[in-house]
Formats: structure tokens, C-alpha cells, sequence
């Protein structure tokens, strides 16, 4: 198990899986578009349709980069942080092309002032927006030199920024439902229980921390 | 063009000329040829979107949320036959029709109406029925009449629950009594020469082109004549999104979708699709806007 995970090949695997979404969505366009009949596509309403996929795509690895620290301190592997990085820059990754797709190719924005008017007017655009700003300081600063140039402890806290990212893609997710609102559901089950975990461990940390002063400080650190 | 390039006057007043032997079939599993008289409704000559978008590409909560899923799901749930809608309320003659009795009420006529959802996307369809005012002459309302209410199929079995789908069930709709006789107000039995699929909303519906699309009610099986505006399931479930009245309006902002523009499906090419700027009641303003001459339509949404 530890050779597999600090296997240098295990890394390539997770990069190849988390590209296989987009893999699979060019596929699509690339099918529709040699047919030459846009109604060859998934659905009648493709610029919809690749939107909503790539967000799905995007809450899903945040999710994903959310489960490595419970996964870690359950499983008790160290190892498992090193997929942390990619698969937060994967969230990015995929919220940069979910917003590019939104702005660009979705016809109704046309002009910029009906971007603008979209993102203050709609609440959820709003929020949507704010949960990929979020993400951007932490692509930024995911590199071993940033880690150095902040200090680990100061590049940590920053790094909490994640949850705001989270919490804020599923009510982003929540408010645009028309009504069936389970797969938001479903999401912020998932986000509640990663970050309720994180919650419950930094609890016993400070009650253990009170409790017994000398106690050595817990090693597991909670981004 | 104008509005009156779409339905010239004289059609719809003369609707003997397009007077065409309407076949009464039993309700299909599949869709069946339907035969109707061509009018003269043609949207304007705006191209007809394929079939195919208009039967895979659905709203209809009661089959699944997402568009995909009424394509897939209603083709399992056979509509009750012999299919009967009953109309009551505020009439001299409450009555219960079966489909076969409703297609001897008045000739089938084939027209092609936009059809604009509230979500930003449009259709053109080419539509098999007769003026609903045809159906509700037959019981003869009242004088206390005012307002249409009109109920869909829930079948709990095979369909989604209101918790699931987040809308309450039977779907509910509403006209006030002088839009639901307006000649353009369509009980619609078929669509492209054929009887309707289920996920279009079989074996009979409304469609009301004027108005945003879940004002077009499907499956129906109640109607009822009523003294007060009655509630629809989209105001009832966000009543600062969904109006009443819904009358396509690119000037009334929608808190979720734009209503500037519309994306006119299975049109354009597949990353630039067609867009188009939205009409005041999707275009059919020459004949319908008189029935809100004074009103708000800001206020009344």
C-alpha cells in the first residue's frame, strides 16, 4: 500500500484519471461537430449542457481535495498528501473552463455590461464567482517555492480558503436549481461531513491542548 | 415583420375555410399519424425545430428534472384509457369528455407557434389541435366564470415525487377565462402530423404561445371553470419568479434567468448557437395584447 501510494507512477495515474472528464467532453463535441448537425450532440442544448458538466466536474474535485486530509488521518498514510496539489489545481482546472464556458460561449452573455449584470444580479453567479476567486490564491501559491516564501504556517491558513470555495460552490449549486434540489443536497452532505470532520479534530486538538499543556502538539495538521 | 405577419386577422376568423376530416384514433402507445387541415399560422416562416429536439429535449417534471429524463421515463407509463377530462366549476353543463369525444368537437388545425421557456431557450413547433374556447363553449360557463384552472395526470407510480422534484403534484395551471378563449389558445392533441408522445404531453394539452412554455400544461385532466385566479405550481413554489400571467416579457427581470434574449435550439452550429432577441409575448403582441390593454404587466409577471 505505501509503495503504491509513493509510487512516482501513481501520481501519472491520478493526473490521466482527472483528465479523462475533459477527455470524454471534447470527444462529444468532437462527434457532434464531424456530423456537422449540432443536434448530433448529448442534448439540443450543448453550450447548457457542457456548463453544467464542467461544474459538475469542478465541485467534484474540490470534494476530492477535501477527502485527502480525512483520508490521511483516517487511513493514517502521509503519503496521501502528495495528490493534494493536483487535484486542487484540477478543481481550478475545471472552474477556469466552466467559467470560460459561461463567458464565452454561452450567447446570452453578448456584452459585457450583461456579464456585469449577471454577476451582481444573480446571486447565484455571485457566489459562483467568489467561489473560484477563492480558488485563485491557492493555485497561485501551490507551489513548493510559495510554501517557502509565506512560511508553512502562514501558507496553511491561506489555504483554508478551501472551505470558502466549498461551501460557496454548493449554495452556487443550491441556488440555481429551478427546484429538484438533491444533487445540491447530495453536495453539501458530502462538504458538511469533510469539513464537520475537520471540525471534530481540531476540537480534541484544543481540548487535548487544555487539558494537558505539555502534551506534544498533535502532528496532524487540518487544511 | 409585424405580429400580424404571423396570423393574419382573417384566419383565425374564418376558420371554415380550413375546415379538414380530423381522424378520432384511440390513444397509441406510440405516436400515430394525425391528420389536420395546414393553416396559415407558420411563425412567421421561422424554420420548424427538428422533431427530434422537441421530443428528447423536455420539461416535464412529473418524468425526471432533468431534460434528458421525460424522453426516457415516459415512455414506460400508458396514459389511462379511455382518457377523459373532466370540466366543471362555474358551468351550465359540467361535463367529462373522453379524447375521442373532445377530437369530434371541432376540426384539427396544424399550427406552428414559437414556443419560448423561461429558461432562455425557444422552439418552433408545429402543433395538431382546435381553440380550446371550442372545448369550453361545450359546458357553457357562467356569468361568475372568470378564470380556467386546469390540472395534469399524477400518476405516483411511475412519476417523481413532489418532494424529489421540488414542485408540488398534479402540475396545476390557470388562465383568466378571456386568454383561455383567445383563438390563439390551443388544446393540442399531436405535433409534426403525429399524435403527441408522452413526454410532450399525451394525449392532450395546452399550448398557449404567448406565454412562457410551463404555462403550456401537459397530460391534462381537469378543468375548472372559477370565480378567483387559482393558484399554478410555479407561483405557488417561487411566487417571486413565476407570475400568474408568465406572458413572455423581455422587459420583466427574471431573479435566475435573462429574459433579453432567447437561444433558438438546434440552430446555429454546435459552440455558436443561434440567439435571438426575445418579443414582447413571444411575438403574437398584434393579437394578444389587447387582452392586458391598461394593466402592469410589470407588476402582474
Amino acid at each position: 500500500m505505501n509503495r503504491f501510494l509513493s509510487s512516482p507512477w501513481t501520481k501519472v495515474v491520478v493526473f490521466v484519471l482527472s483528465l479523462v472528464p475533459l477527455g470524454v467532453l471534447l470527444w462529444l463535441c468532437w462527434q457532434a461537430y464531424q456530423s456537422a448537425d449540432p443536434t448530433e450532440f448529448v442534448t439540443a442544448n450543448p453550450i447548457e449542457y457542457i456548463t453544467h458538466y464542467t461544474g459538475d466536474w469542478t465541485i467534484r474535485f474540490i470534494c476530492f481535495t477535501l477527502c485527502i486530509t480525512p483520508l490521511r488521518m483516517l487511513l493514517n498514510r502521509p503519503q496521501i498528501t502528495r495528490f493534494r496539489r493536483m487535484l486542487g489545481l484540477f478543481a481550478f482546472f475545471y472552474g477556469c473552463v466552466h467559467f470560460a464556458v459561461w463567458l464565452f460561449l454561452d450567447p446570452r452573455q453578448n456584452t459585457i455590461p450583461a456579464i456585469w449584470e449577471d454577476i451582481v444580479k444573480r446571486r447565484y453567479i455571485t457566489i459562483g464567482m467568489l467561489a473560484l476567486l477563492a480558488m485563485l490564491p491557492l493555485a497561485i501559491t501551490s507551489t513548493a517555492g510559495w510554501v517557502r516564501r509565506l512560511g508553512f504556517k502562514r501558507w496553511k491558513r491561506l489555504h483554508k480558503l478551501v472551505y470558502l470555495t466549498a461551501i460557496a460552490a454548493v449554495i452556487h449549486y443550491w441556488w440555481l436549481v429551478k427546484s429538484d434540489i438533491r444533487l445540491p443536497l447530495m453536495y453539501a452532505a458530502i462538504v458538511a461531513v469533510l469539513l464537520g470532520y475537520r471540525i471534530i479534530v481540531w476540537m480534541r486538538d484544543r481540548k487535548r491542548k487544555l487539558s494537558d499543556p505539555r502534551a506534544p502538539q498533535p502532528t496532524a495538521s487540518t487544511s | 415583420m409585424r405580429y400580424s405577419d404571423v396570423t393574419p386577422k382573417e384566419i383565425y376568423l374564418n376558420r371554415r375555410r380550413f375546415l379538414t376530416a380530423a381522424l378520432a384514433l384511440p390513444i397509441p402507445a406510440a405516436a400515430a399519424t394525425l391528420n389536420a387541415g395546414k393553416t396559415a399560422f407558420n411563425a412567421g416562416g421561422e424554420k420548424i425545430t427538428s422533431q427530434k429536439i422537441v421530443t428528447t429535449y423536455n420539461n416535464f417534471y412529473e418524468f425526471g428534472t432533468g431534460k434528458d429524463e421525460p424522453a426516457q421515463n415516459a415512455p414506460k407509463w400508458k396514459p389511462i384509457s379511455p382518457w377523459t377530462v373532466r370540466i366543471e366549476g362555474e358551468v351550465a353543463q359540467p361535463k367529462t369528455l373522453d379524447v375521442d369525444q373532445i377530437l369530434k368537437l371541432a376540426p384539427l388545425q396544424e399550427r406552428i407557434y414559437r414556443h419560448r421557456c423561461v429558461e432562455g431557450w425557444s422552439i418552433v413547433v408545429p402543433w395538431i389541435g382546435f381553440p380550446l374556447s371550442a372545448l369550453l363553449k361545450q359546458v357553457q360557463p357562467t356569468g361568475k366564470a372568470k378564470f380556467v384552472a386546469f390540472e395534469s395526470v399524477y400518476d405516483p407510480n411511475i412519476m417523481l415525487s413532489p418532494r424529489k422534484a421540488g414542485i408540488q403534484f398534479p402540475y396545476v395551471e390557470g388562465l383568466r377565462l378571456d386568454e383561455a378563449m383567445h383563438p390563439l389558445a390551443l388544446l393540442t392533441v399531436g405535433m409534426y402530423g403525429e399524435t403527441l408522445l408522452n413526454q410532450n404531453g399525451a394525449p392532450i394539452r395546452l399550448v398557449i404561445p404567448w406565454k412562457y412554455g410551463f404555462k403550456s400544461i401537459k397530460s391534462v385532466v381537469r378543468i375548472r371553470l372559477l370565480e378567483k385566479q387559482p393558484p399554478t405550481t410555479w407561483s405557488t413554489s417561487w411566487p417571486a419568479a413565476y407570475g400568474f400571467y408568465s406572458n413572455v416579457n423581455p422587459d420583466h427581470e427574471h431573479p435566475r434567468f435573462s429574459q433579453r434574449d432567447e437561444e433558438r435550439l438546434g440552430e446555429g452550429t454546435l459552440l455558436k448557437p443561434k440567439v435571438i432577441p426575445t418579443r414582447m409575448f413571444n411575438g403574437y403582441g398584434d393579437q394578444v395584447a389587447k387582452l392586458y390593454a391598461g394593466m402592469n404587466l410589470d407588476r402582474n409577471y
